[in-house]
C-alpha cells in the first residue's frame, strides 16, 4: 500500500501534473497507507522543508549574475571566445569538466554549479564557441548547447566528489557498513571511485567530441 | 560566532526583496517569495507544524495560476555596448564568487573561534556574494536596486522550480517515516535469479539506478538496496570486497540521479535557469552519458570485487 505513492510520482510526472502538487499528493498518499495522522505527515514534511533550507541558499547568487549580464557578461564571453583560434564547444566543455571533476575531487563542490557557473560562464561561453564553428544557430542547437553545458557540471560533479574523502555519501556508506561490522576508513572507500571517475571522463568527452564534429559539418 | 543562521538571514533579506520589487506588477510571484523569506528568517521558531503550513501556502501559490515569467531585461544594444566599455572586469567580478568560496573553504576551517567550519563553503559562498556585489556596484557605476532587480528577472525565470529540491526532501522524510525502502528491498530480494553472480551484480546495479531515479536521490536508495541485496548477495554469499561493491555502487546510483526529473536541483532547476524551452532537456542530454558509465559501473564491480 505505501507504494501507492511511487505510483502517483511516476504518474505525475509522466502525465504533466504540476510536479508541486504530485510531490504533496505522494506524500499524503504514502502517509496515511501506513497509518500516518495527517497531522503528523504535515509536521514530518515540515521539519524537512526546514532541514533542507540550506538547499535554497544559493538563489542569493542571483543579484550578481543579474548585474554582470544587464552589463554585458554574456556578450563579453562572445567577444573573447570568438577571437580565439581552436575554440570549440566541445573541447572547451571538455576542460570545464575536467575542471570540476579535480575541484570536486578536493572537496571543493560548491564552488561550481548552475547559478554560479554555468548561467553567466559556461553555457554562454559554449554557445558562443558554437557559433563561431557552425556560424548561426538555430533554436534546436542553442538549446541543446545549453542543455550540455548543464549536463556536463551535473557529470563534472558527480563523478569526482566521491573521490574526496569527507563528501556525505562516502560518509553515509562507511556510516552504513559499520551496522553491518564492517570497519573502514574513508579512503578505502574513495579510491574506488577513481575508476568511474576515469570511465565518466572518456564517455562524455567522446561525447563532446562528437558534438564539434556535428557543428563543423 | 558567524554560523549558518547569518546565511540564512541574508537568504531571507534577499528573498524579502525580490517579494518587494515584484508586489505591484506580480502579486503571486512577490507572496511566493515572501513565504520563503519568512522560511529563512523564522523556520527555526514556526515549529514542524507550521513550517507544514508554510509547504501547503507555497505548493498553492506555485501551483495556483501561473507564476509569471520574468521580465525587464535590458535591451541588447545596450548590453553590447556596457560589454565593450567594461571589458574583463566583468569576468572579474563574476570570479570573485568562486574564488571567495575555494579560499574561503580553506581558511575559515582554520578560525573555529569565529566561523563554524562545518558550514564553511556556504558562509564563505555569502561573502562572496557579498563582495562581488560590493565591487560590481562601484566598479560598474550601477545603483544598489539593479542588481535585486536584475536578481528578481532571473528568479521569476526559475519560479516555483526553486523549491522543488526541498519538496522533494521532504518527500524522502514521509517516504522513510512510512517505510517505503523496506517494503522496495523486499519486492527486489524475490526478483533477483538464484545462483547466478552476474545476475545479482546487475541487480543491484540497476536497482540502485532505478530506485534513485524514483526517490532522485542516492542517498535514499543506497541502503535500501545494500541490505537488500548488497550486504547479504554480494558480500556474504559470493564474498564479494564491501567497499568496492558500495562505493561503486553508489556511483551507479548516481547515473540514476542523471536520468530522472526527481532529481530537481540538478536536472530541472538549470533548464529554467537556462530558459530551455524543453524542461527535460538536461536530462535529455544526459542519458547518452549515464546509461553507458552504468553498465561500466556493473561491469566494475563484478570485475573488481570479486577475485
Amino acid at each position: 500500500m505505501v507504494l501507492l505513492g511511487i505510483v502517483i510520482i511516476v504518474a505525475g510526472f509522466l502525465l504533466r501534473f504540476h510536479p508541486l502538487l504530485v510531490i504533496l499528493a505522494s506524500a499524503i498518499v504514502t502517509g496515511l497507507a501506513a497509518g500516518i495522522d495527517p497531522l503528523a505527515i504535515l509536521s514530518a514534511l515540515g521539519k524537512a522543508f526546514n532541514d533542507a533550507r540550506y538547499v535554497s541558499i544559493i538563489w542569493i547568487v542571483l543579484p550578481v549574475v543579474g548585474l554582470l549580464e544587464a552589463n554585458g557578461l554574456q556578450e563579453r564571453a562572445r567577444g573573447l571566445i570568438g577571437k580565439m583560434r581552436g575554440a570549440t564547444a566541445g573541447r572547451f566543455l571538455t576542460l570545464y569538466l575536467l575542471l570540476r571533476q579535480g575541484l570536486a575531487a578536493v572537496g571543493l563542490t560548491s564552488v561550481a554549479g548552475h547559478p554560479q557557473t554555468v548561467r553567466p560562464l559556461v553555457a554562454p561561453i559554449a554557445e558562443a564557441a558554437a557559433e563561431a564553428q557552425a556560424g548561426d544557430l538555430n533554436d534546436a542547437t542553442r538549446e541543446e548547447i545549453r542543455a550540455m553545458a548543464a549536463a556536463t557540471d551535473n557529470i563534472g560533479l558527480f563523478f569526482g566528489e566521491d573521490i574526496f574523502l569527507a563528501i556525505g555519501s562516502i560518509l553515509l556508506i562507511k556510516g552504513l557498513l559499520e551496522q553491518y561490522g564492517v570497519v573502514l576508513e574513508p579512503l578505502q572507500l574513495s579510491v574506488w571511485a577513481i575508476p568511474t571517475a576515469v570511465a565518466a571522463f572518456l564517455i562524455h568527452g567522446f561525447r563532446l567530441w562528437r558534438l564539434d564534429r556535428r557543428l563543423r559539418r | 560566532m558567524i554560523t549558518l543562521q547569518w546565511v540564512y538571514a541574508l537568504a531571507g533579506a534577499v528573498f524579502a526583496a525580490y517579494a518587494l520589487l515584484g508586489m505591484r506588477e506580480r502579486p503571486l510571484n512577490a507572496a511566493f517569495w515572501a513565504l520563503l523569506a519568512l522560511s529563512m528568517w523564522a523556520g527555526d521558531w514556526l515549529g514542524d507544524l507550521g513550517n507544514g503550513i508554510l509547504v501547503l501556502g507555497l505548493v498553492g501559490l506555485g501551483s495556483v495560476g501561473r507564476l509569471s515569467r520574468g521580465e525587464g531585461g535590458v535591451p541588447p544594444e545596450h548590453r553590447q555596448a556596457r560589454a565593450e566599455r567594461f571589458g574583463n572586469r566583468l569576468f572579474v567580478i563574476a570570479l570573485i564568487i568562486p574564488a571567495t568560496a575555494l579560499a574561503g573553504t580553506l581558511l575559515f576551517k582554520q578560525m573555529p573561534v569565529w566561523i563554524d567550519g562545518k558550514q564553511a563553503t556556504l558562509i564563505a559562498l555569502a561573502l562572496g556574494v557579498l563582495i562581488a556585489l560590493l565591487a560590481g556596484c562601484l566598479w560598474l557605476r550601477a545603483g544598489a536596486l539593479v542588481p535585486l532587480q536584475q536578481g528578481r528577472r532571473l528568479m521569476d525565470c526559475v519560479g516555483w522550480a526553486a523549491i522543488l529540491p526541498q519538496m522533494l526532501a521532504s518527500l524522502g522524510a514521509v517516504f522513510a517515516l512510512a517505510g517505503v525502502g523496506d517494503v522496495v528491498g523486499g519486492i527486489v530480494q524475490q526478483a533477483i535469479p538464484n545462483g547466478s553472480l552476474l545476475g545479482a551484480v546487475i541487480a543491484y546495479g540497476l536497482g540502485m539506478a532505478l530506485f534513485t531515479m524514483i526517490m532522485g536521490n542516492a542517498f535514499a536508495a543506497f541502503p535500501v538496496m545494500t541490505a537488500a541485496i548488497g550486504i547479504p548477495l554480494l558480500v556474504r554469499t559470493y564474498h564479494g570486497d564491501p567497499a568496492i561493491i558500495c562505493a561503486i555502487g553508489m556511483l551507479a546510483g548516481f547515473c540514476g540521479t542523471l536520468m530522472t526529473p526527481m532529481a530537481a536541483n540538478f536536472n530541472l532547476v538549470p533548464a529554467a535557469l537556462l530558459e530551455l524551452k524543453d524542461k527535460h532537456g538536461v536530462i535529455k542530454r544526459q542519458v547518452g552519458t549515464a546509461v553507458p558509465l552504468l553498465i561500466v559501473n556493473i561491469l566494475l564491480i563484478y570485475w573488481l570485487a570479486f577475485p
